[in-house]
């Protein structure tokens, strides 16, 4: 599988340790497990809701279950994945804190990707265009789109000092590329935590 | 040489018979013996035996999964799945369906004569399980040298047995595709095969199973119970779309009991041609065996530790129209293997067609069966 990686599933490929079992929640066509599979021995397990996609991804040859991060994580052990992964999928679920809260039960550490609501370009088309920002990140309409939880990176980093989890690990990305951490809240299109309980 | 010596091997092939000595002990502390056994085989066993896979049929199938019927003419039951360049590959796999124990087409079942007394055995065949129909079909992959599965494949009933086979040979399964089936015959699952039962034992040609001998058989009974049973392997939105309310070579309502309705004459035509096909004993036998099925009560009322001695591979797959066995059966076998840690994979398929969609057109299923089974090596 040479296919390109969205770059926040890159990154998380490239810092995830070779043969470590991984759970990949919301894990899409499962380009992410393939890659890590193919290219780091992992064992990797998926979670995803739409059908269409697990069947790709089972096509693959991949270990997928359909199913719904809100309600399916409880029937997975305690501590039974090195690392959970809840990549821009954060966003679209019903309770945020408790999906992450579940990630962290189930696996040692979890990384949680999402696009950063408070981008400067989302803050302008609100302040000057009054209206909810449809831009090259967030291409969705406000009433079609599925993020019910906007989140921006200082949000996120309010959460985690609310819950007490422990930050592992931050990366910003602006397109494809790495961005600085100064004023990331402005300046990161998405953002990527490694977390830790 | 494994290809040459096959060739040679009357053990393999199509339209096969074999009585195995037995005894083979049964779940109900009875035991039969000798066994008999019909089955078939596709492709080749090759050096290392590591190619071989079980296709487990459903309540009222055979061992004919890709070869034409003998008595009816059509072709396999599973020929979109089984077959040359299908996901189960004659060319790459070594393949075994054997009828199961209980059934009517050439294994051991109510018609088989008793040896004990030379009469038919009738309502004096031992009554089966599930498990007790996967063990003897383990009998027959130890006559036929296939020590490990590579895969077991089955769907309904044959997703039962699939299912029963990593819990009972954990050692011998590497991987299980389940397909529109469940862990467990739920009450609805048993009434309405008890509908079907009491149908062919109100038939008074039935006369407590003792019908062979002079050929009055309790047609109309086992006609009922398979027209019952038929209404379940549909969906509402499937009977709407085939038949509607459409009425049957009329112009009007005939304010009587005749089939006036398309869907009555469909059925009727369903149970008409079953009972040409299908012996009514073997039919109690069988839908009483998936009516025992409950794994998790096997292994002290958990799911997920029947599964813990299974190093298997496990692909389900549901249909969102099937209300027979609906999805929510396959999600608790799903979270009994996430339970234990296994290898699962599970995906809901949208198909038209309720129950029966696993037997029909579906490139999904075939994708998913497919990649499920290479596993993700080309």
């Amino acid at each position: 599988m040479s296919e390109q990686l969205r770059p926040d599933l890159a990154l998380i490929a490239r810092t995830v340790r070779q043969g470590a079992r991984v759970l990949d929640v919301g894990c899409g066509d499962g380009a992410l497990m393939a890659a890590l599979r193919d290219n780091a021995g992992v064992d990797a397990r998926g979670l995803e809701i739409d059908g269409s996609n697990v069947a790709d991804a089972v096509g693959r040859g991949l270990s997928v279950v359909q199913g719904d991060a809100d309600t399916d994580l409880r029937y997975y052990p305690d501590a039974s994945f090195d690392y959970a992964i809840l990549s821009q999928t954060l966003q679209t679920t019903r309770r945020p804190d408790l999906v992450v809260e579940e990630l962290l039960r189930i696996a040692a550490q979890a990384f949680v990707s999402f696009p950063n609501f408070a981008h400067w370009r989302g803050r302008i088309s609100l302040l000057w265009g009054g209206r909810m920002p449809v831009t090259r990140l967030l291409p969705d309409t406000w009433y079609d789109t599925l993020n019910i939880h906007h989140v921006t990176v200082d949000d996120f980093r309010a959460l985690v000092k609310d819950r007490g989890w422990t930050i592992d690990g931050q990366w910003f990305l602006k397109g494809d590329k790495e961005t600085t951490h100064a004023n990331a809240n402005l300046f990161a299109e998405h953002a990527v935590f490694l977390l830790r309980k | 040489m494994a290809s040459l010596s096959m060739t040679d091997d009357s053990r393999f092939g199509l339209r096969r018979q074999v009585r195995l000595a037995g005894p083979l002990p049964l779940d109900s502390g009875a035991a039969l013996g000798p066994v008999d056994i019909a089955y078939e085989t596709y492709g080749t066993l090759n050096a290392d035996r590591s190619n071989a896979i079980l296709i487990c049929h459903a309540l009222t199938g055979d061992q004919y999964v890709a070869s034409d019927h003998p008595v009816t003419g059509k072709p396999g039951w599973w020929w979109r799945l089984v077959g040359e360049g299908k996901p189960v590959d004659p060319a790459r796999h070594f393949i075994v369906c054997a009828n199961v124990i209980g059934s009517c087409m050439g294994s051991s079942g109510p018609a088989s004569l008793d040896a004990a007394t030379g009469a038919p055995f009738a309502m004096r065949f031992p009554v089966l399980t599930i498990a007790d129909m996967v063990r003897a079909q383990a009998m027959l992959l130890d006559h036929l040298g296939v020590d490990r599965l590579s895969a077991v494949i089955g769907g309904s009933m044959g997703g039962m047995q699939a299912l029963t086979w990593p819990t009972l040979f954990p050692d011998r399964v590497e991987s299980c595709v389940v397909i529109a089936s469940t862990a467990r015959h739920s009450a609805q699952n048993i009434a309405f095969h008890e509908v079907g039962r009491q149908a062919i034992m109100a038939d008074p040609h039935w006369r407590g199973g003792d019908y062979y001998a002079d050929g009055q058989v309790p047609s109309a009974g086992l006609a009922v119970a398979r027209m019952a049973a038929h209404i379940t392997y549909l969906s509402e939105a499937g009977l709407t779309e085939k038949f509607g309310r459409r009425l049957q070579g009329r112009d009007a309502k005939t304010f009587g009991f005749d089939a006036d309705f398309q869907v009555e004459s469909y059925l009727r035509h369903q149970g008409l041609s079953f009972v040409e096909r299908f012996d009514a004993n073997s039919y109690l036998y069988i839908t009483r065996a998936m009516d025992y099925y409950d794994i998790a009560e096997d292994h002290g009322g958990s799911l997920a530790r029947a599964f813990t001695a299974s190093k298997a591979r496990f692909c389900l797959v549901s249909f969102d129209t099937d209300w027979l066995y609906p999805t929510a059966e396959s999600r608790i076998i799903v979270h009994a293997l996430n339970a234990g840690g296994a290898q699962a994979s599970f995906v809901e398929l949208s198909s038209p067609f309720g129950h029966d969609a696993f037997l029909l057109e579906c490139p999904e299923l075939n994708r998913v069966v497919d990649g499920f089974l290479k596993g993700g090596r080309a």
